[in-house]
């Protein structure tokens, strides 16, 4: 509701309801019907997992040991990947969003390969380069006696892999949006290329790195093929939630639908927080 | 140009709607049976096989051998997990043919009443799978024990895994893996990589790798042996052709191919 003070000031008015949403008229059928059918269309699965969910057993399928852990292994590796995403992934869209190299063009096709790639194939990948036997994985082995295969740190490398295009194209739309006279003036006043970035570039694109980084985390959360082909599958070490729901998937389909709907639970509850939070500070 | 992407863009969800609603009418089918629904109409029939991800190489071979046979009629696979199948099948995928690699699996169909009398056609026994310089000189089972040897099971939901689990029992060995994989063949691509020193797969299989991987035989598969069952479906849509399908897989030149692949006879 627009207080009706704003109603005096035309110019504010204006700037106001473009910002909240605030709708002029009732909003025109043909986009609320297709809106309606896409919210159905996502929404209707999740209905499917509540209806048959098997409700009278589920506290004792929450309480075997094997469901924590994989949820605990979940959360830890999706937030780790993130930050890697973070660390890796900002800088390489700022690269693509601001700085001119020769190749640009084609280094932003390739970082959605992954996004093509069916995760599996990503996953056999990672093993050609990582692995024990990997162009890069045998050096690693030789000369650290470090092998990345069925281990936590190869599960967070699987889904950084396969996460980390979506925060790149988020950050680099949010830098291209971006007002770059702010940019320009900050050098004119005599900053660094480097303060610009870290004063001006990455308070204005903010909100582009966090859509960025929950993208991101909920990918790497539900990441599937590319974990169990190159970490592999083992309780504790490498199974993760998608990975449990799948094998359980296999004999009891009613375990399958309990875990999912812990991880969706979980996964939502952690979402929604945050994006209250954060739209409350903007 | 502004019209027409206007125009598109609100048509097209409505297209989409429409042919959502119209393609979900009662049916469960789920979307991962990439087999197309068995149909006779116009005289061609076909006849939709769901068989066990081990049966790929045998099956494909019969299925051209069955096409050759009856002229009209086409083979549909969808090779997978049986414990998987067995899932798309009692939730209503059009399937004739269910060829399981475990009877456990097979159970699942019949305790649904969508198959009766299932027939055992073959058997196939583990053996240990090396990369073919076996670097952690694997020589039988009980150095699968040995913690420097780096080994890869399928896991225990899947058939595999139960069988691997019997012959480790026999033998008495405790064996710590490092990944327990969703399946036989991811299970070999290990192998084949050489991310790990020793598995335990199926002789098919190793067969199959057509020497990128070693097999080892070792007396405790015998009390671990996997018996694959084979039925026509009773909710068939075309429950002759299926029939004749069974019946060709049973026939002596069936067992010839199967038995070619490496598996035995029942």
């Amino acid at each position: 509701m627009t207080p009706p003070t704003a109603e005096t000031g035309r110019d504010g008015a204006k700037s106001r309801s473009g910002r909240t949403g605030g709708v002029v008229g009732r909003p025109p059928w043909v986009l609320v019907l297709p809106a309606v059918a896409g919210a159905a269309f996502l929404v209707l699965p999740l209905a499917g997992l509540l209806v048959r969910a098997p409700w009278s057993t589920m506290a004792v399928r929450l309480a075997e040991p094997q469901v924590l852990q994989a949820l605990r292994l979940s959360l830890v590796t999706a937030t780790l990947a993130t930050f890697i995403c973070l660390l890796l992934g900002v800088p390489l869209a700022w690269l693509l969003a601001r700085a001119v190299f020769p190749g640009r063009r084609l280094l932003r096709a390739l970082i959605t390969v992954p996004l093509v790639l069916p995760p599996v194939v990503g996953g056999v990948a990672l093993l050609l380069v990582l692995g024990r036997r990997g162009l890069v994985g045998q050096w690693l082995d030789a000369a650290f006696g470090v092998t990345l295969p069925f281990t936590t740190a190869g599960v967070v490398v699987a889904e950084a892999f396969v996460a980390m295009p979506f925060l790149v194209i988020s950050v680099e739309g949010a830098l291209r949006a971006a007002d770059t006279r702010l940019e320009e003036a900050a050098a004119t006043l005599g900053a660094s290329r480097w303060t610009v970035f870290r004063r001006v570039t990455l308070p204005l694109v903010a909100p582009g790195i966090m859509a960025g980084a929950v993208l991101c985390w909920a990918r790497a959360l539900g990441e599937f093929g590319a974990t169990i082909t190159f970490a592999g599958n083992f309780p504790g070490q490498t199974q993760t939630m998608p990975l449990a729901v799948y094998l359980a998937l296999e004999t009891d389909p009613e375990a399958a639908i309990v875990l999912s709907l812990v991880l969706l639970t979980v996964s939502v509850v952690i979402l929604a927080s945050l994006r209250d939070k954060w739209t409350s500070t903007s | 140009m502004f019209r027409r992407l206007s125009r598109w863009a609100v048509t097209a969800p409505l297209a989409f709607t429409l042919a959502a609603a119209l393609s979900g009418c009662g049916s469960s089918t789920p979307a991962t049976t990439s087999a197309a629904p068995s149909s006779s109409s116009g005289g061609a029939t076909t006849v939709t096989v769901f068989a066990a991800a081990s049966l790929t190489g045998t099956f494909t071979e019969l299925g051209k051998t069955f096409e050759a046979a009856n002229p009209g009629t086409s083979v549909k696979f969808n090779f997978g997990s049986s414990a998987t199948l067995a899932q798309q099948i009692v939730q209503g995928a059009p399937a004739d043919v269910f060829a399981a690699a475990s009877p456990a699996t097979m159970k699942t169909v019949t305790d649904a009443s969508l198959a009766a009398a299932p027939t055992t056609f073959v058997r196939n026994k583990l053996q240990i799978a090396v990369p073919a310089d076996n670097p952690a000189k694997v020589d039988d089972l009980k150095d699968l024990a040995d913690p420097k040897v780096k080994v890869a099971l399928c896991a225990a939901q899947v058939p595999c895994g139960a069988a691997a689990a019997k012959a480790l029992e026999a033998a008495g060995l405790k064996v710590t893996p490092v990944t327990l994989e969703q399946d036989v063949k991811a299970t070999l691509t290990k192998v084949e990589l050489g991310e790990v020193d020793a598995a335990l797969v199926y002789r098919t299989d190793v067969l199959a790798s057509a020497g990128k991987v070693k097999g080892i035989d070792f007396p405790e598969a015998d009390k671990a042996i996997n018996d694959y069952p084979i039925a026509a479906l009773s909710k068939a849509p075309a429950p002759e052709a299926a029939k004749k399908f069974v019946d060709l897989v049973l026939s002596p030149q069936g067992k010839d191919v199967l038995t070619k692949a490496g598996f035995e006879a029942p």
